[in-house]
């Protein structure tokens, strides 16, 4: 019964896209009512599967019924229905926010490129097969380029090409790392790999922890740590704020992947890869920290302040991730979910701004219309982003910090973690002052009115594009009041992720997983 | 065979990285064709290389060319293949808009007072 829900959440989007690019071309309306009906049964639909795999079950659906490990499999278990549900009320939210402002308007086929991305993302978290990621990256990938470069424009084509660039090469890389990986598991589906990793001979470790490392590169470089975070600033600042503040999810995939990959195929109690991703990760992930509080005091327009501020959290997200552990997983889990909805009401303020103002630098100008509103939603967003109480953010990273209490680091995660976040909120202080309150100064306040924003649209600033903004403020503040629940939530799943032998049954059947539950004996069977 | 593959990949590779390194766009499209082509020989390889054995069920045949790979072979070139197309009408739209094909963007907001490149946003 359950089992045929696990496939809808990619085969909605698909049709609902496919649909509007091939009968609603020329009707913005319909487009819009379509995407948003879409949307909502997604939700609908991971709604369904949140509350199928709440009760610890592990559903896998075979497609085309071939039999796995032969075939294709998707698999619904705790940690892909938190991600799909995480997508698709973030893809209504920032949905909401488009048609309302009339983004959508402004290029063409937004609707199609949108569903094509929610189609690509719902896959990548479902798939239960390491090549199948790698094609529903490139869906969620080829629609990104599209949604990137919606509405045109010099400089938005011109890292539009960056953002391509590196990403084939991502693309390229992960392809050269699939190869090392069948050749030496001679399977791709995760569950088989997770069995066959304990039995491979000695001779193939080293080609085993090549493809480990050659893997994690390629989600790193999704996820925008340094060194591969390159990409990362000028892709954000440049791509229209309502896309950014989807991007705010497409990070978290290349995290949601390391804890997927990292936790079932190669755990760090393995035998051949040990603690090697850790040990990557850790590092990284905190002077990508340091970097993105560095580049939220120096950017030079709120919406670089903005990117850069995503760039600090996926380092906070990396660094809790590279703890691994159950209680540090849970904790990344809630500060993904946060940084997402909170990253994204972020962007959505860099788009107001830059509606009535013309433009988002940190320069004087005179007061833009409706200065108290948009003013509040960045003191809120802000506030969430940088991590100060009393809203999810503080408790984020309250919770990341407790959970690598013990990891041989500590004073290194807790040093970066707490003065990154202050150099965020005097960076971000300094932003709003900018924006806000210089504006009230006797000289610029007598200076000329802001120049007439590029796009003369009245629905851009409209209270419906206000209302859409703050849905996903009400979702950090929703957030924050049901933290100790939803951390609960994030504590069975990652009890469930280090339940690799339960995986494996669901998947490949019981006597696989029974026969990984003898290999490991460690594991907590 | 295996030392005429494994040249064929790595100096492709070399080939390819050398030209994404590339400060203008249409060498760096070539180097990820480039690029993309190594990676479909290398998964092509990760069957191992048996020569006139046939990958599909046969009487009389004990010898099995693995046919898996050809399959992500073939999805890998699709895919590459659109990629490539659409890189290529992006850097033309980037090349037509911009009027260079320079790879690297100037610090948005340097050339014109900083308002100009972030209002494009």
């Amino acid at each position: 019964m359950m089992s045929h829900w696990i496939v809808a959440p990619i085969i909605l989007p698909a049709l609902v896209g496919s649909f509007v690019l091939l009968t609603l071309r020329h009707d913005l309306l319909l487009q819009r009512v379509a995407g948003l009906a879409g949307t909502a049964g997604l939700v609908f639909l991971a709604l369904v599967l949140w509350a199928g795999t709440a009760g610890g079950a592990i559903e896998s659906y075979e497609l085309g019924s071939w039999p796995a490990p032969f075939g294709i499999v998707l698999v619904a278990d705790r940690l892909a229905a938190l991600m799909v549900l995480l997508t698709a009320v973030l893809g209504l939210m920032v949905l909401a926010y488009v048609t309302a402002s009339g983004w959508d308007g402004r290029g063409r086929h937004f609707h199609a490129l949108y569903q094509f991305q929610l189609m690509g993302l719902m896959g990548a978290m479902l798939t239960g097969d390491i090549f199948n990621l790698f094609v529903f990256f490139e869906i969620l990938l080829i629609a990104s380029y599209g949604l990137m470069i919606h509405a045109g424009g010099r400089m938005r084509l011109r890292a539009g090409v960056q953002y391509v660039v590196v990403n084939l090469a991502g693309s390229t890389l992960f392809l050269f790392a699939l190869g090392a990986i069948y050749g030496i598991f001679g399977t791709l589906n995760m569950a088989d790999m997770a069995v066959r990793v304990g039995q491979l001979p000695e001779g193939d470790i080293a080609l085993l922890r090549v493809s480990a490392a050659l893997l994690v590169l390629v989600f790193l470089l999704k996820g925008g740590l340094v060194p591969l975070h390159f990409w990362m600033p000028n892709t954000y600042a440049l791509a229209p704020a309502p896309v950014a503040a989807l991007f705010a999810i497409m990070t978290k995939v290349g995290a949601y992947s390391v804890i997927r990959v990292y936790t079932l195929v190669f755990p760090p109690e393995a035998a051949g890869t040990g603690t090697m991703v850790a040990d990557i990760l850790m590092p990284f992930a905190l002077v990508t920290l340091a970097l993105g509080a560095l580049g939220v005091l120096a950017g030079g327009t709120l919406g670089r302040v903005t990117a850069f501020s995503a760039l600090a959290s996926m380092g906070t997200l990396f660094a809790a991730v590279a703890g691994f552990g159950p209680e540090a997983i849970a904790a990344a889990l809630y500060y993904l979910i946060h940084s997402t909805l909170a990253g994204a009401a972020l962007f959505l303020v860099v788009d107001q701004v830059r509606a009535r103002r013309g433009t988002s630098a940190l320069v004087p100008r005179a007061p833009m219309a409706g200065t108290g509103l948009v003013a509040s939603a960045y003191f809120a967003a802000a506030i969430a982003v940088a991590g100060m109480p009393p809203l999810s953010g503080f408790l984020g990273k309250l919770m990341v910090l407790d959970a690598l209490r013990d990891h041989g680091a500590w004073v290194w995660v807790w040093s970066a973690v707490l003065v990154g976040s202050l150099v965020i909120v005097v960076g971000f202080a300094r932003a709003g002052s900018v924006l806000f309150w210089k504006a009230h100064d006797g000289a610029t306040a007598a200076a000329e009115p802001p120049e007439p924003a590029d796009r003369p649209d009245p629905a851009a600033t409209s209270g419906w594009a206000m209302a859409a903004l703050a849905l996903p403020l009400v979702g950090v503040l929703a957030l924050t009041a049901f933290a100790g629940p939803v951390h609960g939530q994030m504590r069975a799943i990652a009890a469930q992720l280090g339940d690799r032998a339960a995986y494996v049954a669901a998947v490949l059947g019981p006597e696989a997983g029974a026969g990984l539950a003898t290999l490991t004996p460690d594991e907590d069977q | 065979m295996e030392l005429l593959v494994s040249l064929g990949i790595g100096l492709m590779t070399a080939v390819g990285v050398y030209l994404m390194l590339r400060r203008r766009t249409f060498p760096v499209v070539l180097g990820l064709a480039m690029l993309s082509y190594a990676v479909n020989t290398f998964i092509f390889a990760s069957g191992r290389l048996i020569s006139g054995a046939p990958p599909v069920l046969m009487k009389d045949v004990t010898t099995y060319t693995d046919p898996l790979p050809q399959a992500l072979v073939l999805t890998a070139i699709v895919i590459s293949f659109g990629m490539t197309a659409v890189v290529v009408l992006l850097s033309l739209g980037a090349f037509l808009s911009a009027e260079t094909d320079a790879i690297d963007i100037e610090k948005p907001g340097a050339r014109e007072g900083g308002a100009a490149a972030d209002r494009a946003g």
